[in-house]
């Protein structure tokens, strides 16, 4: 018993010890910011999840490698990635956490249905979130001081996809699927309203989900109405089998998505019944985009293959510094009062806000899946 | 009318996965009367092992007739999913054989996110595709197409059955699983080994989830250490529309829920004018199995005593 007690109290000690030594380090090393990651990184988006927080671990380990100072004082920023396992319940949860944890701002979340939920709770907290590929026009239709994005959002991809589907594809039959997620719907949405306004014809309106590897039942109620093109508001997991299946049932309507198709792992999937698919992707190819090729040459070094929003999530860390350095301060309340004033070369093209926190003048560009590759078919400004 | 073939074709190759996934839950639960959740991950292990194989075998010599190479997979699978089976039976389940029942259940939730995890680590987060060197053969019967490899599907899993089924009720050691699941300590008075009975009732399990763990990715394309989730808890409940520890129930049930689910996802929109559309599939599935239990409790073809396992 005597024994027992004495470890104890020695561990105490030792314990208070190592915490007091903790104490005086930071107080003496620079001080470190905490700066919240959140996407899918269990689940089956999870490629695309750790893919965003790669693209923001690159530009977190690239600025604390040059060094930062704010208000005279180096700083040390410190990246803390979540998982919000593309639900919307769990992203609440740890956006909580990441408040708690005293963040200083987030970037994230990877999708709309997370993003618009967690908003609230960065918006109620005060401190800036940079979403890289949220793309739903209701984030930062919600009136929220402190919801940014670097992308294009879905009015903008559904009205070019609209519009090319009729216009250049020469769709007359439409049908339409989405995973009634914010991102699935609100894109199909948006192209259902750009399609019939250029004078195509909605047949049909499916839906699945982003869990779901079965289409056949959807697709065979599609083929009764006989349409031209199929269009899928949803993510690659889904699209892959959703190509095959529609070869399968002996469709012969092409297959349209947005930039949850256009990624390297909708080919994989998809395999040879990928060739001819159309998919659109808010900015420029990696390659045609200004910084692409170094980027991609400096990620694939440590992460290997670009998913897809890498560069994004790396451009919204470089906007929040950027803010930050302009308020001299990494003081959310300060940064907030920055970002509308934030301009920036990033990777993906002239990084700046407009009034709601979109990103000013996003381009869209179109691609065709050929011999197991995406090739540019379009930009649309 | 094309179309209401071609769903029915649909249901009926999505049916039979059920089906053979369901078998596996069915004869666990009618023996140790343990739902053993882990069970949909045995199914993704074995596909994940089977694609690993295929992706040695092509990467050695890519010239490989197609067919072969998936057999070949297969054949390592199913080993390694029995060996697995056998494992978890004996380090999670065993030791709790005498607890109360929920201790085994929250074990096998346990195992199963074990499993899951593993493979994340082992297979990466990453979906793996399931190369495209099947046979592509297409037909037509009566307006729907059918390809070789839903026949084939649909073939197998019959015969997967047939073969159970002759397991259970011709055989010695079929015998000794229906005495164990009607008294497992009067089956060990007449000298069944009951130990060695359930580590038989699982690794059998086990090896039917390595062919329906093959075919779901060769079906679909595509592997991922999370497809055994959903896969699972939907043969879960096949099997309890079937009426849980019932063989032949667990056939029945996962056939129609799998034609349930086509047709319910191909119809509910047009009878319902548009107000519910197909993402309401899984509701109606789900809705046919609470009114088959309201009126039967222990589903289909279930019994409280006679013949489970």
């Amino acid at each position: 018993m005597q024994a027992t007690r004495f470890s104890i109290s020695a561990l105490i000690v030792a314990m208070t010890l190592a915490l007091s030594a903790c104490g005086e380090k930071t107080a003496e090393g620079p001080e470190v910011i905490r700066i919240g990651s959140v996407a899918p990184l269990t689940g089956p988006q999870t490629h695309i999840g750790k893919d965003n927080e790669n693209g923001a671990r690159l530009a977190v380990d690239e600025i604390n490698a040059q060094g930062l100072e704010l208000g005279g004082k180096k700083v040390k920023l410190e990246l803390l990635g979540e998982d919000d396992q593309a639900e919307p319940k769990t992203a609440t949860i740890v956006a909580q956490k990441l408040v708690d944890a005293g963040a200083v701002a987030v970037i994230g979340h990877l999708n709309s249905g997370t993003t618009i939920p967690a908003s609230k709770i960065y918006h109620d907290a005060g401190i800036p979130q940079i979403s890289p590929s949220a793309t739903a026009v209701a984030y930062t239709a919600q009136g929220y001081k402190t919801a940014y994005r670097v992308m294009a959002n879905d009015a903008q991809q559904g009205k070019a996809l609209g519009q090319y589907a009729v216009g250049k594809m020469g769709a007359k039959k439409i049908a339409i699927i989405d995973d009634r997620t914010a991102y699935g719907q609100g894109l199909a949405d948006e192209f259902e309203k750009a399609a019939k306004a250029a004078g195509g014809e909605v047949v049909a309106r499916e839906f699945t989900n982003d869990k779901a590897t079965d289409f056949t039942a959807i697709l065979t109620s599609i083929k009764g109405k006989n349409p031209d093109l199929v269009f899928f508001g949803g993510m690659d997991p889904q699209g892959g089998p959703m190509a095959q299946q529609l070869k399968r049932l002996g469709l012969s309507a092409r297959l349209l998505g947005g930039d949850g198709l256009q990624n390297v792992n909708f080919l994989k999937l998809a395999g040879a019944d990928a060739e001819g698919v159309v998919a659109s992707s808010p900015g420029l190819p990696i390659d045609s985009m200004p910084g692409g090729p170094d980027f991609r040459k400096r990620f694939e070094a440590k992460y290997g293959v670009i998913q897809v929003y890498a560069p994004y999530a790396y451009d919204a860390v470089y906007a929040l510094v950027d803010a930050m350095k302009r308020a001299n301060s990494a003081e959310p309340a300060k940064v907030l009062a920055e970002l509308p004033k934030v301009e920036i070369q990033g990777v993906t093209g002239p990084v700046k806000f407009d009034a709601k926190g979109d990103t000013v003048g996003g381009a869209v560009t179109v691609y065709e899946a050929k011999g197991g590759a995406w090739q540019v078919l379009e930009t649309v400004k | 009318m094309d179309i209401f073939t071609q769903q029915l074709i649909n249901g009926l190759v999505l049916g039979s996965i059920y089906a053979l996934v369901a078998l596996g839950y069915t004869m666990v639960y009618g023996i140790l009367e343990l739902i053993n959740f882990a069970h949909g991950e045995v199914t993704m292990i074995g596909a994940m092992v089977a694609l690993s194989v295929i992706g040695v075998l092509l990467g050695a010599s890519p010239d490989l007739p197609g067919l072969m190479v998936v057999i070949a997979g297969l054949l390592v699978a199913i080993p390694a999913c029995m060996a697995l089976a056998f494992g978890i039976e004996k380090i999670a389940y065993r030791p709790l054989r005498k607890a109360p029942r929920l201790a085994p259940l929250i074990t096998a939730i346990g195992v199963s996110i074990i499993l899951q995890n593993v493979a994340m680590l082992v297979w990466g987060r990453q979906y793996v595709s399931f190369p495209a060197i099947l046979p592509r053969g297409q037909h037509e019967i009566l307006g729907a197409h059918i390809t070789d490899l839903q026949i084939a599907i649909v073939v197998l899993s019959l015969l997967s059955m047939a073969g159970l089924w002759l397991l259970v009720e011709k055989t010695r050691l079929g015998r000794a699983m229906r005495a164990t699941a009607q008294s497992k300590e009067v089956a060990e008075l007449m000298g069944v080994n009951v130990d060695r009975v359930i580590s038989y009732t699982f690794i059998i399990g086990a090896a039917i989830a390595a062919i329906a763990g093959v075919m779901v990715s060769a079906y679909y394309g595509l592997a991922h250490y999370y497809m055994g989730f959903m896969l699972g808890l939907k043969a879960f409940s096949a099997a309890v529309l079937g009426g849980i520890g019932n063989i032949a129930g667990a056939m029945l049930g996962g056939l129609l829920l799998g034609v349930i689910e086509a047709l319910g996802a191909g119809y509910i929109g047009d009878l319902t004018g548009g107000f519910l559309g197909s993402h309401y599939q899984d509701v109606f599935a789900f809705l046919v199995l609470i009114l088959v239990l309201v009126f039967r409790p222990s589903g289909l073809l279930g019994e409280r005593v006679a013949s489970r396992a």
